[in-house]
């Protein structure tokens, strides 16, 4: 199977789906001449003419709501944003206009778009470029999200967004364009909605997303080295999420960590200790931990920053927690 | 011979769109009254903003488009839907929330949609649909056609940020839309120029390089000579135009806005009344010919009955079932 990275299995999702279909087109900031800030869009110019990859201005609100108005009229956008921090500017037009579409029309407007772009901190790029935006996103109804963490499933995610018939939220991690995965060539499409195992285990289960599926591999690898099992339970899609994958997990280990970039508070390990608490109860041998971002604005400082960070070793500490070890 | 038919035959098809619209803006005038009652009864619930004043926008503008042209509006839309040929049924049942609303009893005054007549909905935040009225002019262009959207906003929504940003890339992608601006004087409580540095909302265009018209939104006929003059630009060369039709509303902002308020005098609207665009366009049928009191008298009587219908039908209708809280959250 071929080796891609991140970034060109995002690429391959976009350039087959926009083979595959004349209604689908990409726009955004610098996705055309510029080939794209993070290069996802590179060649796609050239394949596929400014009318269906149209650099924008930079105004995330207006182009925003020119994607919804379009999915209104039937066409498929996909709407990138530089980062996820630009969007909060498009706030207006994801949630008034997009989530809300087909059920204020009582069933009428169907709202196929994509909105995708980096989220999540990458290194030192201060308060403002360092936040993980799915805990607020996946809080709506109306909307769908996904957060891959690996290149098979940023193509098999990517096109499963593409082709449905809702907006759907495509959270690409922001350090994870560079790192490389076997990616199955041609139809690949992952159903959203569907968690996997990425390692199995029987001890402690470490629920994650996106960039947390790294640090709780990692985290898993130490873990083994101390005599403890741990399964990595990517979760892939906030909305809708897996329960069944959660539970059937918990039922084998009784035990859970949940990792994730954002911040605690009302964060998504919050749904997560929530499905637990409600339908796992019984076999719970400890209270669930989480471990998230401190709960403070991203600091510039490097030190300070890995401070903040959700980091292997703080999943590790997490997990002899709710195994009692330390 | 010919020669002498065809004129004949044009004055024949023009008094009867000016028939149609005076009939179109006392079918409004009275939905409107209707609706009000019923808000009064509590039938109606919630935002239920009225056009009473504007009629003269929604019927002169609408009247020069075509049936596979997009249309949006903001919450002030119930005189749009209706012209747009929704059944006054099926917009008064949504105002009462009924499972026979023209959407299902789940979007309410601020969120009337009729996909299959290309009414693409009222939208609720200020000056939000704008862009949206974009992307449909993106979407026809993209697929090469020919029609055009026609986008309706107060000029409150002039000071939002998306307003600028769709007329920008409206006019640098050269996209089929017309940016209808209907200028009342007031958002809500807050008269225009208090809150804006330019008030001639025309002038607006220059900035983006749109072709506008300032019109007189009382007067249905100029509204629709204005409109149909953007339609051959957006249908010709794609090109965008910022109309600003000066009009004005004779009730509160919504109903729980009192009739002149705080904001505006008894005396300015009174001396707005008598420009009403109702009167106006009723004395022109008269002056022409085409209808004399009797006439117009005859056609209010016809509205009158079909409003009082639909507030039957409403009334009658059920509620939509428990169940349909749950659909259309996400299309399947």
């Amino acid at each position: 199977m071929p080796v891609l990275t991140y970034r060109d299995a995002l690429n391959q999702a976009l350039r087959e789906e926009m083979q595959r279909d004349a209604d689908v087109f990409l726009m955004g900031e610098e996705v055309g001449v510029y080939q794209g800030a993070y290069k996802v869009s590179r060649g796609l110019l050239e394949e596929f003419g400014p009318k269906r990859v149209v650099d924008t201005p930079i105004a995330e609100l207006g182009f925003a709501g020119i994607g919804v108005g379009a999915a209104m009229a039937g066409l498929r956008p996909v709407v990138e944003f530089m980062t996820w921090n630009f969007a909060l500017l498009a706030l207006d037009q994801i949630i008034n206009s997009a989530a809300k579409m087909l059920y204020m029309s009582g069933g009428q407007l169907k709202m196929p778009i994509v909105f995708r772009g980096p989220n999540g901190a990458a290194l030192q790029l201060g308060s403002q470029h360092s936040q993980a935006w799915e805990s607020w996103l996946a809080h709506m109804p109306g909307l769908k999200v996904v957060a891959p963490a690996t290149p098979a499933d940023a193509k098999g995610l990517l096109k499963a967004a593409i082709r449905d018939d809702n907006p759907v939220i495509v959270l690409e991690g922001e350090m994870l364009y560079n790192t490389k995965g076997e990616v199955p060539e041609g139809e690949h499409v992952v159903p959203i909605g569907r968690a996997e195992v990425k390692r199995a285990g029987s001890d402690v289960t470490l629920i994650c997303h996106s960039k947390t599926v790294t640090v709780a591999l990692k985290a898993a690898e130490q873990l083994q080295e101390q005599n403890v099992s741990a399964e990595v339970l990517d979760l892939r899609s906030l909305r809708p999420m897996d329960e069944p994958a959660i539970l059937e997990s918990i039922a084998k280990t009784n035990r859970a960590v949940v990792v994730e970039e954002g911040w605690p508070h009302c964060g998504v390990g919050a749904q997560v200790v929530d499905i637990i608490q409600r339908d796992a109860f019984d076999q719970l041998d400890a209270p669930v931990q989480r471990v998230t971002q401190a709960d403070a604005p991203m600091p510039y400082n490097k030190h300070l920053e890995r401070a903040a960070k959700a980091s292997p070793e703080k999943v590790v500490a997490a997990a002899r927690r709710v195994l009692y070890l330390d | 011979m010919a020669t002498a038919t065809a004129p004949a035959s044009k004055d024949q098809s023009q008094a009867e769109l000016h028939r149609r619209m005076l009939r179109q803006m006392l079918l409004i005038r009275r939905f409107e009254e209707k609706a009000a009652e019923a808000y009064a009864l509590g039938k109606i619930g919630g935002f239920c903003h009225l056009y009473i004043g504007q009629e003269a926008v929604a019927v002169g503008s609408l009247n020069a488009l075509r049936d596979d042209d997009y249309v949006i509006c903001s919450y002030r839309e119930h005189g749009q839907a209706l012209v747009r040929g929704i059944p006054a049924t099926a917009v008064m049942a949504e105002l009462f929330g009924k499972a026979t609303g023209c959407s299902r009893g789940k979007g309410g005054s601020m969120h009337l949609f009729d996909a299959g007549k290309r009414f693409m909905g009222g939208h609720g935040i200020v000056g939000g649909h704008i862009p949206l009225a974009a992307g449909l002019g993106f979407a026809i262009k993209y697929r090469d056609g020919d029609q055009l959207c026609l986008c309706y906003f107060g000029e409150a929504a002039v000071n939002i940020g998306a307003f600028h940003e769709a007329l920008n890339m409206a006019s640098v992608w050269k996209l089929p839309v017309i940016f209808c601006c209907e200028n009342n004087r007031y958002g809500m409580g807050t008269a225009f120029e208090r809150v804006a540095a330019v008030t001639d909302v025309v002038e607006h265009a220059c900035s983006y390089d749109l072709a506008a018209e300032l019109v007189n939104g009382m007067d249905a006929l100029a509204v629709y000579e204005a409109t149909t003059r953007a339609v051959d630009r957006a249908r010709k060369g794609g090109h965008p135009t910022l109309l600003e039709v000066r009009t004005y509303r004779f009730m509160g902002h919504s109903m729980s806005d009192p009739l002149h308020g705080v904001y505006r005098t008894k005396e300015e609207v009174e001396e707005q009344r008598q420009r009403d665009p109702i009167t106006q366009m009723a004395h022109k049928l008269i002056g022409d010919g085409v209808l004399d009191q009797a006439g117009v008298d005859a056609l209010d009587a016809e509205v009158r009955a079909e409003v009082e219908a639909a507030v039957q039908f409403a009334d009658q209708s059920p509620d939509p079932e428990p169940g349909a809280l749950l659909t259309d959250v996400l299309a399947e």
